[in-house]
């Protein structure tokens, strides 16, 4: 048997380093393409990182928005939603939902008082196994214009050393700054059933003929504002918007009309920190249903990522940046707190040990 | 049965080079997307999950190709211990080739998200569970690590064939033929 496994000389080495340069190449490009070299990339852990109080986050629950109740109820299409969007949501009929009340910030033992921005989350499926799944909020528009944007503010406010720094940051952000105009003056709802909760980001809706509009969404409530002023809202209960919303849909189910704003050409349909014009046309395509309150701790939203990205055929992503970075941080809370879900206090046994 | 020649059947050289691109590409992805919140994170994800599914189909002919075919010799003049690691680094690729899409799929059935590739509703394979997510994240993403290492293994081990022992072992897999075949 011939062999040519001599090795040929001195070349050896040679041939070795380069084997190794080879190889450390294709290490170092993997490196690089994790961002290790680029200190400089936001990356999603980053911004979970950045959403935690000083004495860490709370083990088990939600990076943000950790405070809340679950409901279930039904979203009642009335068909009109058809005209802009394939997905089967939109055909009439009445679909099962499942989601969460919540408020910004990472307690969840936070007084409800204390929260200037509530969420309404949502997961709507269809027989046909298509998903919806949605994260709004109840400001009018959205405090920051981009993903690098909201964690320049987190950076900012971070640096307790250093009060300029947040004011530099506001000062160079109109939009944080009316933001906070709309903070300090807009009335405080009584209930979360009197919460108009909007999309802010837009998404592009694609109807049966293949026909894209960009749109934004509201859940606009049925109940009427009762409102209370920011000094009422500090005497209640640190819990009280839980046990009014649990006493309320106990009454009588709690409703939502879903309106679609359709952007027209050169609106920023990029921008959530900027509304559209009143004048937009909106059409009302169905309407949320909340029929039943169950605590978060073992109810049914707790294990769900309500993934703003996680659209049916008919609907998708638009050039607002925002849903690709939420779905990206969503992640990272989903996996950090599926680490500690032992540690999640529960109401009743769900046949965990101890 | 197995016709031992010094080559791979080119049915297993081709499958050999498309998965080494898919594998590498899934790698390179899986650590691109979770590294950023820009909106290529959407497009990245929106490749790697049916990639992993082509990728575990494909492992699964390529096994049955292996049963049916087999692999041609090592030479004799390797030492043990190198054909002990060369077989044991197959077994290991075999295995994470079709256990990392089973986990990526199991992982995102364990989470409760819904799994759509091409347009077909893909089914759940495990139960949804929050702590088994966890579990099945927590191996996704360390076997993803341990994978690339015995790729960075694996592209040492070939050039070491090609260049340096030269005994025919690269040739079995390369994807072209090269006059200086091993001589039996």
């Amino acid at each position: 048997m011939a062999q040519h496994s001599s090795p040929s000389g001195g070349a050896t080495p040679l041939k070795l380093l380069a084997i190794a340069v080879v190889v450390g190449a294709v290490a170092g490009a993997f490196a690089w393409t994790a961002g290790w070299f680029s200190p400089g990339r936001i990356t999603p852990a980053e911004v979970v990182d950045n959403l935690a109080p000083p004495g860490g986050p709370a083990a088990g629950f939600r990076r943000n928005h950790a405070k809340g109740v679950c409901f279930t109820g039904t979203f009642d299409s009335n068909g009109a939603g058809s005209a802009l969007s394939r997905a089967t949501l939109f055909a009439a009929g009445r679909y099962p939902v499942t989601g969460r009340f919540n408020l910004a910030g990472p307690d969840p033992a936070g007084p409800d008082g204390a929260a200037r921005v509530r969420g309404l989350s949502l997961r709507l499926q269809t027989p046909d196994r298509q998903e919806w799944r949605s994260a709004m909020i109840n400001p009018p528009f959205f405090p920051f214009a981009t993903p690098q944007d909201f964690y320049g503010q987190q950076v900012a406010s971070a640096r307790k050393d250093d009060p300029q720094a947040m004011k530099d940051f506001a000062a160079a952000h109109p939009s944080l700054r009316a933001f906070g105009a709309w903070a300090g003056s807009a009335p405080y709802a009584s209930s979360y059933a009197q919460d108009r909760f909007n999309s802010l980001n837009s998404f592009v809706f694609t109807n049966a003929a293949g026909t894209p509009q960009t749109v934004r969404w509201s859940f606009v409530p049925a109940a009427e504002l009762v409102p209370l002023s920011a000094a009422e809202i500090k005497q209640r209960d640190p819990d009280f918007l839980i046990q009014e919303m649990t006493a309320r849909v106990a009454q009588a189910p709690q409703k939502w009309t879903m309106t679609v704003t359709l952007a027209e050409p050169g609106d920023p349909t990029a921008d959530p920190s900027q509304a559209w014009p009143d004048a937009r046309r909106k059409l009302d395509v169905g309407t949320l249903v909340v029929s039943r309150i169950e605590p978060q701790v073992d109810g049914p939203c707790r294990d769900i990522n309500f993934d703003p990205t996680v659209l049916p055929p008919g609907m998708s992503t638009s050039d607002d940046p925002f849903p690709a970075a939420r779905s990206a941080a969503y992640a990272v809370s989903y996996d950090r707190r599926s680490a500690e879900s032992k540690d999640l206090p529960r109401t009743r046994s769900t046949g965990a040990p101890k | 049965m197995n016709d031992r020649t010094s080559r791979f059947t080119p049915l297993q050289r081709v499958l050999h080079w498309v998965m080494a691109v898919c594998i590498l590409a899934m790698l390179f992805i899986g650590v691109a997307m979770v590294s950023t919140i820009s909106p290529a994170y959407l497009v990245l994800v929106d490749i790697h999950k049916p990639l992993g599914l082509v990728i575990l189909l494909l492992a699964l002919v390529r096994l049955a190709v292996r049963f049916r075919y087999g692999a041609p010799p090592l030479p004799a003049g390797m030492p043990e211990p190198m054909k002990l690691a060369a077989r044991l680094s197959h077994l290991a690729f075999y295995a994470l080739m079709i256990v990392m899409p089973l986990l990526g799929w199991a992982m995102l059935s364990a989470a409760d998200y819904p799994l759509v590739v091409a347009g077909f509703h893909i089914p759940a394979i495990a139960p949804a569970n929050i702590a088994l997510h966890d579990l099945l994240w927590t191996a996704h993403r360390y076997l993803a690590f341990c994978f690339f290492a015995l790729i960075l293994l694996h592209l040492g081990a070939a050039l070491l064939h090609a260049l340096v022992r030269r005994d025919g072992v690269f040739e079995a897999m390369a994807p072209f033929s090269r006059p200086p075949k091993r001589q039996r």
